[in-house]
């Protein structure tokens, strides 16, 4: 999805704001985001100190002390797929679906790396029944070039390496 | 009524003590997080969602290889003694029974069982696959659940991410979803008090430890359970060499703890078995947690040859089976029944007279 705001870069927070009495749900790019005031994944994660709750919770003060009309940048994200917040999990400690590792990915990773060393699985993969990916070229492309982009934003220069001679022997 | 006859060996063949290791590690046990593609986590599905996943686990369970004799229980039908059962067995967790405080079980909570083998279904995930084996047998063990994943994944669309691999409700089992835990007895690294600087150790190698009955649970007789403690960024044999090793090393540390034991207090630790072993056996009213005092240091005397008796199988029974809804049930009686503790000395006494007959 593009983001509503430039229409240009892919559109990776959800953010709900109440204005006049209806809620209105934007789906902003990192930069977008960021303009807007939303303390993005991105800033999260170059926050030296501050643990992974601790940063949804200082987004949380920031936006509202402001008294900005941009809500709480981590309560503001919501999974799409099953409708938790940031604020659910940050309750309960644990996720509504399996969807809510895409929708919070940025501080999901955070916090996997503060929990495991690696947000990066290396175990065994798993294909689900029907699926044919090592077997249909294309898919596995689309499906490296994802993992790519995810090593490159996580820093993981390594893995990033290893991926692209993958990508290019399949291309 | 339950029917625990219908599971061989009441679901815990890792009592019979036939594992390596077996007077210092009880069992070593393995767990897999899984969860079903599309379908949300058990805390936030619907009644619908998590019938859709027992219907979806069992019927895959039917026609897999490892699982296609198990006996299913449905916790949600159950009164609560008969999961405490389950529960005092190891079988399922506090979570999956509603043994927690005002609690019930989900509608849709069931156990697969075979054998060694077992699902959890709709606990905080909606598949935790477990086995567990008699001493310290990590291979196995993992070898045995592994296959059973690999049956259930076949035909059930696990949740899975290619960054951050199996997907689990709690990001603390994200990755492999794999803990894999030793239960073992340390008497020697307390009672020469090395036992604190082992387990600092343990937090510095990536590993913890819990009481006997997992997470949130108590130490109690000297058992501990040794588990790792990450679960993403490794492999599943990386994580269970390394639990593995480290392991082997606290088994080296315990045992040269019940050397330095019988060096410098031989009178001691002697006199200490024989008393525990005495009380046991003559006794007329125990409570829970002084019999597994006691059971602590019988096996420490067996283990060091000081005592000529009972068993390893005996003991390992007796953790087991002093366990109020295990009492209760043999009994007729309510686990809040106040004479629990004369019923418990009556069963310690009549096992171990068995035994020495």
């Amino acid at each position: 999805m593009l983001c509503d705001n430039c229409k240009e870069r892919d559109a990776i927070i959800n953010l709900t704001q109440v204005e006049h009495d209806s809620k209105v749900t934007l789906h902003l790019c990192e930069q977008c985001a960021q303009q807007k005031g939303v303390e993005t994944g991105g800033a999260v994660l170059k926050s030296p100190l501050g643990n992974f709750l601790g940063a949804v919770v200082k987004g949380g003060s920031a936006a509202g002390g402001g008294g900005a009309l941009v809500p709480a940048a981590g309560d503001a994200v919501r999974c799409p797929a099953c409708g938790s917040t940031l604020r659910d999990f940050r309750d309960s400690g644990r996720l509504g679906c399996a969807q809510c590792y895409v929708a919070f990915d940025s501080h999901l990773r955070d916090l996997l790396r503060r929990l495991h060393g690696s947000s990066q699985h290396v175990g065994e993969r798993y294909e689900a029944p029907g699926e044919g990916g090592t077997d249909d070229p294309r898919s596995r492309l689309l499906d490296l070039k994802a993992q790519l982009r995810r090593a490159v934003e996580g820093e993981n220069f390594e893995l990033a390496a290893e991926l692209r001679d993958r990508i290019r022997v399949l291309e | 009524m339950m029917d625990l006859s219908l599971l061989p060996d009441g679901g815990m063949r890792w009592l019979d003590a036939s594992g390596p290791k077996s007077t210092i590690v009880l069992s070593t046990r393995i767990r897999l997080a899984r969860n079903v593609r599309g379908v949300p986590f058990s805390q936030r599905a619907k009644d619908a969602d998590r019938t859709a996943v027992l219907e979806r686990v069992s019927q895959a369970a039917t026609s897999s290889d490892s699982l296609s004799a198990a006996v299913a229980f449905r916790l949600d039908q159950m009164d609560r003694p008969e999961r405490q059962l389950l529960h005092e067995r190891h079988l399922v967790s506090k979570e999956l029974a509603g043994l927690e405080r005002e609690s019930r079980p989900r509608p849709g909570a069931a156990l697969l069982v075979q054998d060694q083998v077992g699902v959890m279904v709709n606990e905080e995930d909606h598949l935790r696959l477990h086995g567990m084996w008699s001493g310290f047998d990590l291979e196995d063990a993992y070898a045995a659940v592994e296959a059973v994943d690999a049956d259930l994944g076949r035909l059930v669309p696990f949740a899975f991410h290619p960054e951050f691999g199996y997907l689990t409700s709690c990001p603390t089992n994200a990755g492999t979803g794999l803990r894999a835990s030793v239960l073992i007895h340390l008497p020697g690294l307390v009672l020469t008090k090395e036992i604190n600087k082992v387990l600092q150790g343990l937090s510095q190698v990536g590993l913890t430890f819990r009481g006997l009955y997992g997470e949130g649970s108590e130490v109690v007789g000297n058992f501990f359970q040794l588990s790792n403690q990450t679960t993403l960024g490794k492999t599943e044999d990386e994580l269970i060499d390394h639990l593995g090793k480290i392991v082997r090393q606290v088994i080296e540390y315990e045992e040269q703890a019940r050397d330095v034991l019988l060096r410098t207090a031989p009178e001691e630790v002697e006199d200490k078995t024989w008393r525990a072993y005495g009380l046991l056996k003559h006794a007329r009213q125990l409570s829970f947690e002084e019999t597994m005092n006691l059971l602590s240091g019988v096996r420490l005397g067996v283990g060091l040859n000081l005592l000529p008796g009972p068993g390893v199988y005996t003991l390992n029974k007796l953790l087991i089976y002093t366990q109020p809804a295990h009492l209760a049930a043999m009994d007729g009686r309510s686990t809040g029944d106040r004479e629990l503790p004369t019923v418990r000395a009556a069963f310690v006494r009549r096992l171990l007279e068995g035994e020495s007959s």
